[in-house]
């Protein structure tokens, strides 16, 4: 009944690109949620991109750049993970049948009222204090009216003059492959509305139907100043969003289910020209290292109309990036601005915060990315160890939990960042989901600190505890691990080892001195792995080079 | 020009205030002497009875519990009455198959026994912009001809659970848009009193079904005065609760900031109960309120309980603006008649001047025009309702709110849209919601000395149909009584208080009181003494007055 199918509704925008409609529904262009989690913007940029590599590119746009300048701002619609939508009760649950998770209300049925899910008031203050803005003590909610099948009411309820939140700012560092680099971009404002549904189009056009699944689903349109310089910057704007968001617990902020969604506008100026250049929204970006390409081809293009003289082609537009040819196209063009006609409201009453509701949520608020890289950075970690470590707020964790437990913090980082992290990425896991715990990891450094065990078997341990679990101590002993660190022992065996292969020890004795690796190899196999490496070497080398 | 009150008790009254009312506040009752001296006073049939109006929920609980009749009996007496008038009214839209079913469920209920509710067989019309689950709800609009809601209104909800019986949906100007029910997208209603005229609007069809006693009582809509200007008109007693008292949730939204869901009776008391059953806080609509909502009806006492001066200490203010130009002196004379009536009760009587009322106009017909425009836009034939068939996106819409939407509702979705538009938006809806905080202000400066305010419920008796058909700023003009009303979210009672020339019997007109805030108590109160004390008038429409005495 909900579901309607309208034959031969031409939605003349999309039809001129059934391409970027499908790619949100298949968009498995990346890696997972999981995969992406424990990425940076600029990670996922390398793993993902084929066809440009990332710093001839990006060297292209510095030599553009050295004339002009680009002028970008990003508008970010975050959808709030709420248990319900909201203005009715309706679980939003992403990937559900087509008009299942739908009510009276959300559908649009006449006499239906919207009533605010508290929710969201509560993650528009978190998201509003974590980007330093000012908040609103009194906001209201407003309608924004236009016509379009996904919109049920006719009108979207949104917050026009008086956002929830206005005039802060966020901070990121640049990833050092880049050159690094810290930054701060302006916020202009952060404001509460409810998510429209979706159409989904028929093959061949003749058709279209209405989804209404995500029809009041509250999101969070996070507008920048137009602070942001090259597509970089704005992928790592959008990557800072997405962590702050997944910090605060307010949004999976995932890019392919669009959980985050991100509308960049671009405008070029010469450099030392005052007022802005004509701006152009692109939209359709599914990624960050997408959002990067798009952003830098639209520089390019714009660069290039005004050098060839021919900057009045830069006209007021949205335009489409195409994933597939790697470019920006016209979308729709804007004629003169949008009357959305907005007024207050009526069915809602206003929204007013109390100065001890504000100050709950700000005590409540755990530690921010920024916060995080500048107190890992103060530990002594480089900048790599930094973004690697705070961009999954579980690996953070895991991390902090570690050294609580007294490890030391290069090494637990070096492990988190290497073995654990390449198994994570390998089984699609998150740090949760695995059966190693802080304790034990730390339990593991400092037993190959302390010399108990050698590098390598910590290694077999790791592997051990992350799949199995249980703890260091006890594989140590079932195991007959504990490292040989007696010398006498470790003195036999080379006898040993050197007794049984005598060619090997003239041809040592006889300059190839390489065979020492051999020797090392075979003691350490007699020693199943458990001999010392260090005092291994000092005997061998000392036994090998004693004239005998 | 002359107009005729045709109640003989204002020779009464007349008499006793040039006794003893000399008094400069009485500058205003003078005034009604001599206009009344005017009139013509003619005998009248049927004023001739003197019992003031009882009321038919309580009557018919009584016939229940005391076994003298069947719910079955009772629901049927009022269909036939309602097949038997209805060709010539024309107040429904739809009448339920399930009352006579409804019915025998409520007469097992009292054989086995089982606590009844306070609406138990009590047929109640609901106006059909007010949702109902097993009934169609149209809105009164050709756009949602045949919709049936996925839901019922919590005001019919809460009905159904004090055992009342939904005999059907009355008609209404399309979406409440109208004072006439001549925008009606389906049928014209006719008024009780005079066939040849209109019932008011947009509530014509829940007002013209209580006059006529198709249903015991009815809800209906007031945004501008859809419920007390077809009372006032079809001669019964229409409540408009504060805004937020009763809960929106299924009533279709004309203007959501002045919308409110409202009571129509034959006496002040049913009035009271029905109120008291719909009124409270309800989780699907933000704008509810939360106050305790009193028992209404406990404090309306029997006439023999009432004291020589019942409304001693209570103070009238008569709204001076309301009986001036453009007002019908038959009105006139008997809202002062009222006026009198109510210091002969003991209440003191002064007139005070609301400045802001003539603003009141201009600024109700933006806003609701501009709200309208917002909120007619989910009918856009796509997921529900009619929908004409298109081959391009922009088309089916166009197409499909041409054909769906009546005229004056195309008007008003046209004017909002104006007044909301980029760059005029400050000087037509900004401004007009600055007026009304001048309008709230007013108000509250004139309740702060007044308990309750009065004035005509509209400016003449009900008209003929067609008579201002093609002059909507005519017909707008004739919401001027009661917009004001609506703009300050105040509660008022509209009750018949007199009579003047017309039609067979002469044509009812209303008393309009106004209370502060959530004092509907006292305006339930006041309305049901001045209702039993009156004399001589007995609003009961020839048409079913013979079958009925």
């Amino acid at each position: 009944m909900a579901s309607v199918l309208f034959r031969g509704i031409q939605t003349r925008p999309f039809l001129l690109y059934p391409s970027a409609l499908l790619s949100r529904k298949n968009g498995v262009l990346f890696c997972t949620t999981k995969c992406s989690q424990s990425q940076t913007a600029t990670q996922e940029n390398q793993q993902t991109q084929m066809k440009v590599s990332p710093r001839t590119h990006t060297k292209k746009v510095e030599k553009i750049l050295h004339d002009y300048e680009a002028i970008i701002g990003i508008e970010t619609h975050v959808q709030l993970d709420t248990l319900t939508k909201a203005f009715c009760s309706c679980a939003y649950l992403y990937g559900s049948q087509p008009n299942t998770n739908v009510c009276p209300i959300c559908m649009g049925l006449p006499g239906t009222l919207p009533v605010l899910n508290s929710k969201v008031i509560e993650f528009a203050v978190k998201v509003g204090l974590a980007l330093n803005c000012n908040l609103s003590m009194n906001s209201k909610f407003d309608r924004k009216q236009y016509f379009y099948p996904d919109l049920p009411k006719g009108y979207q309820i949104s917050q026009f003059d008086i956002p929830i939140a206005t005039g802060g700012f966020i901070e990121l560092d640049l990833p050092t492959e880049y050159g690094g680099g810290h930054r701060k971009f302006g916020i202009t404002r952060v404001h509460m509305e409810e998510d429209a549904g979706k159409l989904l189009h028929s093959g061949n056009g003749s058709y279209s139907q209405v989804d209404l699944n995500r029809a009041g689903v509250p999101l969070l349109e996070i507008v920048s100043e137009p602070d942001i310089r090259s597509g970089l910057e704005a992928a790592e704007y959008a990557a800072e969003i997405q962590r702050l968001v997944r910090y605060l617990g307010v949004s999976n902020g995932n890019m392919q289910e669009g959980s985050l969604r991100c509308d960049v506008n671009v405008s070029v100026r010469p450099i030392g020209q005052l007022e802005y250049g004509t701006k152009v929204e692109i939209k359709n970006m599914n990624s960050f290292s997408a959002m990067n390409r798009a952003i830098d081809f639209e520089i390019s293009r714009q660069v290039d109309l005004y050098s060839k003289g021919e900057d009045n082609q830069i006209i007021q537009e949205t335009r489409l990036w195409e994933e597939g040819a790697q470019r920006t196209v016209t979308m729709r063009k804007k004629e003169g601005l949008a009357d959305y006609r907005y007024f207050p409201e009526p069915d809602l009453p206003e929204v007013v915060l109390s100065e001890e509701y504000v100050d709950n949520i700000r005590a409540s608020l755990l530690e921010l990315p920024e916060v995080k890289r500048r107190r890992y950075e103060r530990m002594g970690l480089s900048m790599q160890d930094v973004l690697f470590l705070t961009n999954d707020m579980n690996v953070a964790d895991f991390f902090d939990a570690t050294i609580e437990r007294g490890a030391e913090v290069k090494m637990a980082a070096n492990w988190i960042m290497s073995d654990i992290a390449a198994y994570l990425n390998n089984e699609k896991l998150s740090i949760n989901e695995i059966k190693l715990t802080p304790q034990e990891l730390a339990e593991l450094i400092s037993s190959i600190k302390g010399g108990t065990i050698s590098g390598k078997i910590g290694k077999e341990i790791l592997f051990e505890l992350i799949s199995n679990g249980g703890t260091v101590k006890a594989l140590i002993e079932e195991k007959d691990l504990v490292q040989i660190v007696d010398p006498a022992e470790i003195e036999k065996m080379v006898d040993k080892v050197l007794i049984e292969n005598p060619k090997q020890l003239q041809q040592y004795r006889g300059g190839k001195t390489k065979l020492q690796g051999f020797f090392a190899g075979q003691v350490m196999k007699l020693s199943k792995g458990k001999a010392n490496p260090g005092l291994l070497n000092k005997i061998l080398l000392e036994k090998l080079n004693a004239k005998g | 020009m002359l107009s005729s009150v045709q109640n003989p008790r204002l020779f009464f009254v007349r008499c006793r205030f040039q006794f003893h009312l000399p008094s400069k506040s009485r500058h205003f009752h003078g005034s009604v002497a001599v206009r009344t001296s005017e009139t013509v006073m003619e005998p009248q049939t049927h004023a001739s009875s003197t019992t003031p109006p009882s009321s038919e929920i309580l009557t018919i609980r009584k016939s229940l519990l005391s076994h003298q009749k069947k719910a079955v009996d009772i629901a049927e007496e009022y269909l036939n009455r309602l097949r038997q008038t209805e060709p010539q009214i024309q107040s429904f839209l739809h009448v339920s198959e399930n009352a006579l079913r409804d019915a025998q469920a409520i007469d097992q209920k009292i054989e086995r026994n089982e606590e009844l509710g306070p609406l138990a067989g009590v047929l109640v019309g609901v106006k059909d912009n007010i949702c109902t689950v097993d009934m169609p709800s149209t809105g009164g609009s050709r756009i949602l001809e045949d919709y049936r809601p996925a839901f019922d209104a919590t005001a019919v909800k809460k009905l159904r659970e004090c055992g009342a019986i939904i005999v059907g949906k009355t008609n209404l100007d399309e979406f409440g848009m109208g004072s006439t029910t001549e925008s009606s997208g389906f049928q014209v209603t006719a008024n009780p009193w005079d066939v040849s005229r209109v019932p008011g609007g947009s509530s014509g069809g829940s007002a013209a079904a209580v006059s006529a006693r198709q249903c015991v009582v009815s809800l209906g809509s007031d945004t501008g005065g859809s419920v007390r200007q077809p009372a006032s008109f079809c001669g019964v007693v229409g409540m408009k609760p504060t805004y937020g008292r009763v809960s929106r949730f299924g009533l279709m939204a004309y203007a959501s900031s002045l919308d409110v869901i409202g009571c129509f009776g034959s006496s002040v008391v049913d009035t009271a109960i029905l109120l008291h059953a719909i009124s409270g806080h309800d989780i699907l609509d933000a704008t509810s309120s939360k106050r305790v909502v009193p028992d209404f009806s406990s404090q309306l006492t029997s006439m023999e309980l009432f004291e020589s001066k019942p409304l001693r200490g209570l103070r009238v203010g008569v709204i001076r603006e309301t009986l001036g130009d453009g007002v019908d002196m038959g009105v006139i004379s008997s809202i002062k008649a009222a006026a009198s009536h109510l210091e002969e009760l003991g209440s003191t009587v002064i007139e005070v001047s609301l400045p802001s009322f003539s603003l009141g106009l201009p600024a109700y017909y933006i806003l609701a025009s501009s709200e309208s425009s917002s909120n007619l836009s989910r009918y856009d034939g796509v997921r529900y309702g009619n929908q004409v068939a298109s081959d391009e996106l922009n088309s089916l819409y166009g197409d499909s709110r041409a054909n769906g939407f009546g005229p004056e509702v195309k008007m008003r979705i046209l004017m909002g849209t104006y007044a909301l538009s980029a760059g005029y938006y400050d000087a037509y809806y900004k401004r007009a919601q600055q007026v009304r905080t001048l309008v709230q202000k007013s108000f509250k400066t004139a309740l702060d000395e007044n308990d309750i305010l009065i004035s005509p419920a509209a400016p003449s008796v009900a008209y003929k149909i067609g008579e201002k058909k093609n002059d909507p700023l005519a017909m707008y003009a004739g919401d001027i009584m009661t917009v004001n009303v609506n703009l300050a979210g105040l509660p008022a009672l509209v009750l018949p208080c007199g009579f003047v020339e017309g039609g067979v019997a002469g044509l009812p007109v209303g008393l309009q009181m106004i209370g502060a805030a959530f004092d509907e108590e006292k305006l339930l109160k006041v309305g049901h003494i001045f209702e039993q004390t009156l004399q001589g008038c007995r609003f009961l429409p020839p048409l079913v007055a013979d079958s009925l005495s």
